[in-house]
């Protein structure tokens, strides 16, 4: 009975066109937010932040910038590692060209970076689509590896090839560095997403998200009624490669510490922010949290489960992993394509209309 | 003759021969997607496969060995056997029908009517899916393949073009005779597309699946043809990177190197994937010969897909693609 948007009356246009219509829902995201903000850092210890709630925070901005992309402008991307590089490096360089400024205008600006880089190799997607633009999001994902790894600039000639992030802190709390502790780095991430998130929910639901689904759903007739192709195309690219950016520098920055460009932001890590989506749902912001969730959560359970439980090799469950993964995308796409958000939907649908069946 | 264009020459040759390795795997590519409009992205992981499947029967190995033993605490491995070359092919190639026939049973007949975005993801997944099979079923260690094929430089190139120049090239062996596989692959391909019936089939079903379900062809008996055909492309280009350089997991990044072969050539065309692994061979080598030295080695890394970008720029159906014509 409290799944209902009956008597929940709205007296306002804003009211009306709210994120949460049904009441249930709108408590239950305030009292989600005020665990995250209040009780988490409490709780938190070293080991849940380090193997599963900072890769999550992190890879859910990287899922959100993909789904943009993909999900609501129907532009496939495989080239997500590379622009998380970018992030990454830009970051690296501005945390040592500018010792003095903050380290979240450092990942904000690091992010504007990543979004030129984006509408640079976002160019192409005017003229081709589909399968095309992913072999060039390919050549950016291989050149820029290329780059950053070759050209000893990037890395300050350091001897090793590695980045590494030096300390910085926010409010006196070192968030960046060996001392950061887990709590700040928890905080600072959390903080991140919940405004990627804002800001992509209210940017999908505007004239701007409406503009990229029309482009996704047909780019030939949505020129025809006037949306601009070029605009709206390489707008997408720039907020996708934002929100890319940012995960990039975060994940650099607060939770690996220190990076090399081949090793942390290979193409696996395209494929793995790719799934992320298609497992959580094309088009739905829920979509990148959840998928994110389950690839970072679904790894670290299979382990427990098959190398502390059953005394397993790891390279064997390692190997385990990803036939799963794999097994895992074919299910979602045949069995629900529009994956675990859909199936949140279906869930919603059934407790609104409970006890009844339609 | 100066020494930079022999060297320039010969980076040419090798270039070539590369290039025609590229083939082999962009090849099996334009298969499937001639025929189906799927863009088999686990075409790689297929060759990979394929060549450890061979290694497996060749050396005795017991499929799963390591599973088998992580659950029950058992210590087997081998069947204590060696099967020869010439029957451990044709095992490989019953493994990668029967591997047809199950992507067709479990994927391809539920995706029917999706978009071809979907069905490439879907092919993603396959790839994920295969290689851990692959790894679980045979081990993840470097193994070498040898079927008898001959290696190591060859004398008659040395010797000839010494004569000719002053100067001996160096050509590996197993890439020549690739070369001539790849020949003989191409046109038994063509031959049995243009001549046979179930090759004609295959077209019809290229050209309109609607239309040729609705004279009688079988799409399903068509999709396991197809994908049997790729996974023996896959196997041949299995057998020839896996001779070059080990059968390792590396080779399942050479179906995205396929991929720029592709777009040169165009998907729909099996002499443009020839001609395209070609352009791709040379070009990456002589931009690697030439430029190295000024902006730093290991271009080739990113130059083939860079030539791609370029490329489709001014002409998106690549060199022998039909014209895209898009309605609304």
């Amino acid at each position: 009975m409290l799944y209902r948007e009956a008597g929940d009356f709205k007296t306002s246009y804003v009211a009306d066109s709210q994120t949460f219509p049904i009441k249930f829902d709108r408590v239950g995201y305030y009292v989600l937010l005020g665990f995250a903000f209040l009780v988490m850092p409490l709780i938190i210890n070293d080991y849940w932040a380090n193997s599963i709630v900072v890769p999550f925070l992190i890879y859910t901005i990287a899922a959100l910038g993909l789904n943009i992309l993909i999900g609501y402008c129907g532009q496939l991307s495989l080239g997500t590692g590379a622009f998380m590089a970018v992030g990454a490096y830009g970051s690296y360089k501005l945390m040592t060209a500018f010792p003095e400024l903050n380290i979240v205008f450092v990942i904000i600006i690091a992010g504007f970076i990543t979004a030129g880089v984006g509408v640079l190799f976002g160019l192409p997607s005017l003229r081709i689509k589909g399968f095309y633009l992913a072999v060039a999001t390919l050549a950016a994902q291989f050149f820029l590896i290329w780059l950053f790894t070759r050209t000893a600039w990037f890395y300050n000639y350091s001897p090793t090839g590695m980045i590494s992030a030096p300390q910085r802190e926010v409010f006196g709390f070192a968030v960046t560095g060996p001392r950061a502790s887990a709590v700040s780095m928890y905080m600072i991430c959390l903080c991140f997403l919940v405004i990627s998130a804002w800001l992509a929910r209210n940017l999908t639901r505007g004239s701007l998200g409406r503009q990229w689904m029309a482009i996704r759903d047909m780019d030939i007739a949505a020129e025809i009624i006037g949306v601009n192709p070029l605009m709206a195309k390489l707008t997408a690219f720039a907020v996708s490669s934002f929100f890319i950016g940012i995960s990039g520098a975060l994940l650099f920055a607060v939770y690996l510490g220190a990076a090399e460009a081949g090793e942390a932001f290979g193409i696996d890590k395209s494929f793995l922010v790719l799934f992320m989506v298609i497992i959580g749902g094309l088009g739905s912001i829920f979509g990148a949290f959840a998928g994110a969730f389950f690839l970072i959560v679904g790894p670290v359970l299979l382990k427990l489960l098959l190398v502390n439980g059953l005394g397993w090799p790891t390279d064997l469950a390692a190997h385990l992993e990803i036939m799963i993964i794999g097994a895992l995308i074919l299910v979602f796409l045949i069995l629900e394509p529009h994956g675990i958000a859909a199936l949140w939907r279906t869930i919603k649908e059934k407790l609104r209309l409970w006890p009844f069946p339609y | 003759m100066p020494d930079t264009l022999l060297f320039a020459m010969e980076a040419t040759l090798n270039g070539l021969t590369a290039g025609v390795m590229y083939a082999l795997v962009a090849l099996g590519f334009v298969l499937i997607f001639k025929a189906s409009g799927i863009f088999n992205f686990a075409q790689g992981v297929m060759a990979l496969f394929a060549a450890l499947t061979l290694v497996g029967l060749q050396s005795g190995q017991i499929p799963f060995s390591h599973l088998i033993n992580a659950a029950f605490g058992t210590r087997v491995h081998h069947f204590g056997w060696n099967m020869p070359t010439f029957l451990a092919i044709p095992a490989t190639v019953l493994v990668m029908i029967g591997l047809a026939v199950l992507v067709e049973r479990f994927i391809l007949k539920h995706l029917v009517n999706q978009e071809p975005i979907i069905l490439f993801m879907a092919t993603i997944g396959l790839a994920y899916f295969l290689e851990g099979v692959g790894d679980i079923m045979w081990g993840a260690e470097v193994k070498a393949l040898d079927v008898g094929l001959p290696k190591g430089m060859s004398d008659t190139v040395d010797t000839l073009t010494y004569n000719w120049f002053g100067y001996g090239f160096y050509i590996d062996r197993l890439e020549l005779w690739a070369a001539g596989i790849a020949a003989i692959l191409v046109a038994s391909l063509t031959v049995f597309s243009q001549y046979t019936k179930q090759g004609r089939a295959l077209r019809a079903v290229a050209d309109d699946h609607q239309a040729a379900l609705s004279v009688g062809i079988s799409l399903r008996f068509i999709w396991v043809l197809t994908w049997s055909i790729a996974g023996i492309v896959a196997l041949v280009a299995g057998i020839m990177w896996g001779s070059k350089s080990g059968v390792q997991f590396s080779l399942s990044l050479i179906a995205l190197k396929a991929l720029p072969v592709l777009i040169l050539g165009g998907f729909t065309s099996i002499p443009g994937a020839i001609v395209g692994g070609l352009i791709i061979g040379v070009g990456e080598k002589l931009f690697d010969f030439f430029m190295s030295p000024i902006i730093g080695g290991a271009t080739e890394n990113w130059f083939a897909y860079m030539l791609a970008l370029v490329f489709l720029l001014f002409r998106p159906q690549g060199l022998f693609g039909e014209r895209i014509i898009e309605r609304v």
